[in-house]
């Protein structure tokens, strides 16, 4: 109540979105509560956990603590903006199969780090990783899970290998 | 209602390449059980499709606020909700009387309620909910709610709880239960096992140590949230009863009147959906039926995917009554989301345990006799804590066999947000008490601690000295595993100064035998419909929660009913078309559920062998079902594709559903009072190797690496429990260097505020953080487990802390028995050695270490 509005103009996912939000709205809460892409997700609303980190002109971005203005005339990819036309990541298909996503709740978040990372370095070694996704709090898998999918993705990445079809 | 699919368009990898074996091979009739296989839900969680209860809206959704107590004990003097109420876009407020039935998870200590109606207990407490149309305006409005207290006097350690007299200066926290009682004692347990003080004075060594385990929190990523849901009865609408419209008894004085109902049906008609981040679907709908006085089979329970909950989500919170009173009230559905804050205040985590410990043990090293005296800080509320305080001593007597054995533990009330349950629910802080005594007498005999473990090992098919009856056990395995792995044998105690290995085992529970409320009927159950198509549907009424559970019944009904992982669809988590199972806690859910999956799929399996057998004319058990096929057993070339079994099976019997349930065996517990609490159908057993280095300058540990070796009987799938116990040893890690949930002093300004309420302030691991994890999955076949299988989401957690502490030991000679080993207290301590000159490698047994090395830094 009381909040005053303005109006927005976005590109997300390659999508040109306009919306009214209220001026004091992040760009998550525009995300999750205005456009309806809930797949970023809220953990904090404060920039400590990573959960609704998204890409925004590549760089891996807390949403949660970027005023949604911020974001007009970048380029936002979210996690629904990851899967390609041909399926999905390979980032995300190698969370799948390593058993990357327990909760799946930091997933999104740790989603858009790794492919960050992975576009401005392929071939990453397991510091690197771990430095990457130091931002993203994962509280059920101890990160091995995750580091082995990202690793496992970017070998895919590089060597322009099938994708994990037929693998279980 | 969430559905997980294995299968679906937007599905990588399509359908699972159908192996067609040729005959099961005999040393393994399994054909997905065992393989590393997807989750069902895996790629709706790698894609941001999963719905989390925060990302569902209902039309119309008002947003609700809790307004919570700024002091730790007061009474309430009056609540005043006038000025919010004239707020606009206020819709509705409810206070604890609105609501004046208490609650607890634990039938026997119900001693919450949903808002508090005369007393708050601890800061963040409840007292008043209010929902607007948008969550601002419900912020605004809870500023208004004016609340008038009365401070009391406060609680914050236990041992000082514990001498309240009850007086006007010295209030305890709850009435006593009965006349005469501490009302600061949630729970007495006092249980001795054979000779204990015979066999203590008969020791050739004691060692006696007293140990501190500081409190910690779950802090799942995922807040909690719940949405409430009403719809007022259509016939009642037209007018059948007394006032018309919401008849839910919200004013005060006319609410929770036990004996209102006619004939035992609650006279509040219409139908209560709550969505809720719980854990426990079931117990949160027996109590919202019971607590708002609703005919149970009108609630309806929903547990979308769950963003973590590791036992922080195990029974009914404020927001769940909140929501649902506030739907009732204003007729529209309404949401309340924690903030982070509000996660750390709802808690249930782990207790603060002060522990003291007597070991005794023979010359060569042979464990005769353990006393144990524990005082357990239980904070505002019971909880679970009657069960909690009956776990910190009763789960101590495996793996090792123990001659003689006691322990008094006593919990206290104090005014801090409640403990709980919390992975490895009451016996971590034992466990690490315990582990860290072997040590030390390990090293009064001048043993090897794996050594004086692995000759203490009780082995499988027997029972504890406190009756429990142990059946799989492969706990000498996973000592083993660990030690081969670790290089134990070279590098313990020859570790430069300043490194070092530790070792630990524990032993957890796969379930218990008896719920939580007293009751006969199946403890879990699994309900499966197959059609002429070839899909299998599975109505399971666990909880998912990030352990895989969805996943673990998809394996075993298409094991059983031989059709590819993407032709099965799991229904969880929805009490309207689920049977129930009583949540995901205390380990249960692989073992009872799979069991019931496991049932239900072999009565459906037998039809569709029986249908193929009349088609072949063979026998049934010569028809196979497995990777999409009907095969002929002597001659696998015969086959027919299983969508056809199907029809054959539909033709003959009809449409084709099946339940299957599992209950725990009765007739293994103590022969005791309390002799049923830690009776579980199977145990898993661990073991965990540490490596650390320890800088002697700042206190700094890092912990490099951990072993991890884990009995869990069998492994369904060896990704999802390396992943148990990949996440339990980094939790435990980070218990012991990291975590602490701690609470203001007086003279601190506040006394009682949370200390650190936020994810940057009470810190837990990132990457770079969290230390190398190596799995060594052991399977020892579990006699009653679903195809062997036992627990592997909490046991593998216990061993971490202690194995750290030695460690830490082997490095530079110091013993920390006080949690967490962070850098202010293990520099301490460093200091203390070195005043002492005992700052040193610590002298490997019988072979004494020449080079008696000391700070190598300057
Ligand atoms: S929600 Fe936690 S950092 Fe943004
Ligand atoms: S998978 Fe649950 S928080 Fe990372």
């Amino acid at each position: 109540m009381g909040a005053t509005n303005r109006i927005v103009d976005l590109n997300v996912n390659g999508d040109r979105r306009i919306a009214g939000v209220p001026t004091h709205y992040t760009l998550l809460e525009t995300l999750r509560y205005v456009l309806g892409l809930t797949g970023s997700k809220q953990g904090c609303d404060k920039g400590d956990c990573g959960a609704c980190t998204v890409l925004v002109d590549g760089v891996a971005t807390l949403s949660c603590i970027m005023p949604v203005w911020e974001a007009e005339g970048a380029e936002v990819v979210t996690v629904e903006g990851l899967a390609r036309e041909s399926g999905p990541h390979p980032v995300q298909d190698e969370f799948d199969l390593n058993g990357a996503a327990q909760c799946g709740f930091c997933t999104p978040g740790i989603l858009c780090s790794a492919v960050g990372l992975l576009e401005r370095n392929p071939a990453p070694s397991r510091e690197e990783i771990k430095e990457a996704l130091s931002g993203n709090l994962c509280r059920c898998t101890g990160y091995t899970k995750i580091y082995n999918a990202v690793e496992a993705a970017a070998e895919r990445i590089r060597t322009g290998s099938a994708d994990g079809a037929g693998r279980r | 209602m969430s559905e997980t699919g294995g299968g679906g368009e937007s599905r990588p990898g399509g359908t699972d390449e159908q192996r067609v074996p040729d005959g099961r091979n005999s040393q393994s009739d399994l054909n997905l059980i065992g393989s590393r296989l997807r989750k069902v839900d895996g790629f709706a969680k790698a894609s941001g499709k999963a719905r989390y209860a925060d990302d569902i809206a209902l039309p119309g959704m008002l947003h609700a606020r809790i307004v919570r107590s700024p002091h730790p004990h007061a009474r309430i003097v009056s609540i005043d909700s006038s000025r919010a109420e004239a707020l606009d876009g206020v819709r509705g407020v409810v206070t604890g009387r609105d609501m004046p039935h208490t609650y607890g998870v634990i039938p026997w200590t119900p001693d919450e309620h949903p808002l508090c109606v005369d007393r708050v207990r601890y800061i963040g407490d409840g007292v008043a909910a209010v929902a607007a149309v948008d969550e601002d305006t419900a912020i605004e409005a809870a500023g208004l709610i004016e609340v008038e207290y009365e401070e009391l006097p406060a609680y914050l350690d236990p041992r000082k709880a514990l001498e309240a007299t009850g007086g006007e200066d010295s209030p305890y926290i709850h009435e006593p239960r009965k006349a005469g009682w501490n009302g600061n004692i949630t729970k007495k347990v006092h249980l001795d096992f054979g000779e204990v003080h015979a066999l203590m004075e008969a020791s050739d060594v004691v060692v006696e140590g007293a140990y501190f385990f500081e409190g910690t929190t779950h802090a799942p990523i995922e807040p909690h949230c719940a949405i409430g849901l009403w719809e007022p009865d259509g016939r009642e609408a037209g007018g059948l009863s007394s006032g018309g419209g919401l008849t839910f008894p919200l004013e005060p004085g006319m609410g929770g009147q036990p004996g209102k109902h006619e004939g035992g049906v609650p006279s509040s008609h219409g139908r209560l959906t709550v969505w809720s981040s719980t854990q426990v679907p079931h117990y949160l709908h027996r109590e919202l039926a019971r607590v708002l006085e609703l005919d149970p089979a009108r609630v309806r329970v929903i547990q979308p995917p769950v963003g973590g909950a590791f036992g922080g989500k195990s029974e009914p919170f404020d927001l769940e009554f909140c929501v649902a009173a506030l739907a009732m009230k204003t007729g529209r559905p309404v949401k309340i989301l924690y903030t982070r804050e509000e996660v750390f205040y709802a808690h249930r985590g782990r207790h603060p345990f002060h522990m003291r410990y007597r070991t005794g043990a023979t010359k060569d090293g042979k464990l005769q006799s353990v006393d144990a005296q524990v005082l357990l800080d239980g904070g505002a509320y019971a909880s679970f804590g009657l069960v909690t305080t009956y776990y910190s001593g009763q789960l101590l007597t495996a793996p090792y066999t123990m001659p003689a054995y006691r322990f008094d533990s006593v919990r206290a009330y104090t005014n801090k947000p409640a403990c709980g349950p919390k992975r490895g629910h009451g016996s971590v802080q034992p466990r690490f008490a315990f582990e860290v005594q072997l040590d030390k007498l390990a090293e009064k005999l001048e043993m090897d601690p794996v050594g004086l473990r692995r000759s203490n090992a009780m082995g499988g098919n027997t029972r504890t000295v406190n009756e429990l009856r142990v059946t799989s056990n492969g706990f000498v395995e996973c000592l083993e595993a660990v030690e081969r792995a670790s290089g134990w044998k070279e590098r313990w105690r020859r570790l430069p100064f300043g490194r070092g290995l530790g070792v630990a085992g524990s032993c957890y529970i796969s379930g218990t035998n008896y719920p939580v409320y007293p009751n006969d009927m199946p403890q879990s159950a699994v309900q499966i419909q197959i059609d002429r198509s070839g899909r299998v549907a599975v109505f399971s009424g666990a909880s998912e929660i990030g352990q895989g559970t969805d996943s673990m019944v998809a394996y075993v009904a298409a094991e059983e009913l031989g059709v590819p992982l993407d032709y099965v669809r799991v229904f969880a988590g929805d009490t309207d078309f689920t049977p129930v199972d009583l949540g995901a806690y205390s380990s249960r859910v692989t073992f009872m559920l799979g069991n019931a999956c496991i049932d239900a799929a072999r009565t459906l399996k037998r039809k569709v062998q029986d249908a193929v057998a009349g088609e072949w004319g063979c026998k049934p058990r010569e028809v196979l079902l497995a990777g999409g096929w009907a095969l002929f057993a002597p001659d696998t070339a015969r086959k027919l594709p299983i969508r056809e079994a199907f029809q054959l099976a539909e033709a003959m019997f009809g449409t084709l559903g099946a339940t299957g349930w599992y209950n725990t065996p009765k007739d293994i517990h103590g022969s005791y009072r309390g002799g049923t609490i830690g009776s579980s159908p199977a145990y898993s057993f661990t073991a965990h190797v540490a490596e650390v280095d320890v800088d002697v300058e700042t206190g700094f540990v890092e912990v490099k690496r951990i072993w991890i070796a884990h009995d869990c009987g069998r492994a369904l799938n060896p990704v999802l429990v390396e992943g148990q116990m990949e996440g339990s040893a980094y939790m435990g890690f980070a218990e012991a260097l990291m975590e602490e949930q701690i609470f203001k002093s007086a003279e601190q300004g506040r006394e009682g505020l949370h200390n650190a309420p936020s994810l940057l302030d009470y810190r837990i691991p990132t990457s770079l953080d969290t230390p190398e994890l190596e799995s060594l999955i052991v399977e020892s076949l579990d006699p009653e487990g679903p195809y062997g299988a036992k627990e592997a989401g909490e046991g593998p957690l216990h061993p971490s802390i202690p194995a750290i502490a030695n460690a830490i030991h082997d490095a530079v000679g110091i013993r920390m028995d006080a949690l967490p080993f962070s850098p202010p207290r293990v520099w301490r301590r460093i200091n203390e050695a070195r005043a002492e000159g005992k700052l040193k490698k610590p002298t490997a047994p019988g072979r004494p270490i020449e080079e008696e090395v000391h700070e190598s830094v300057s």
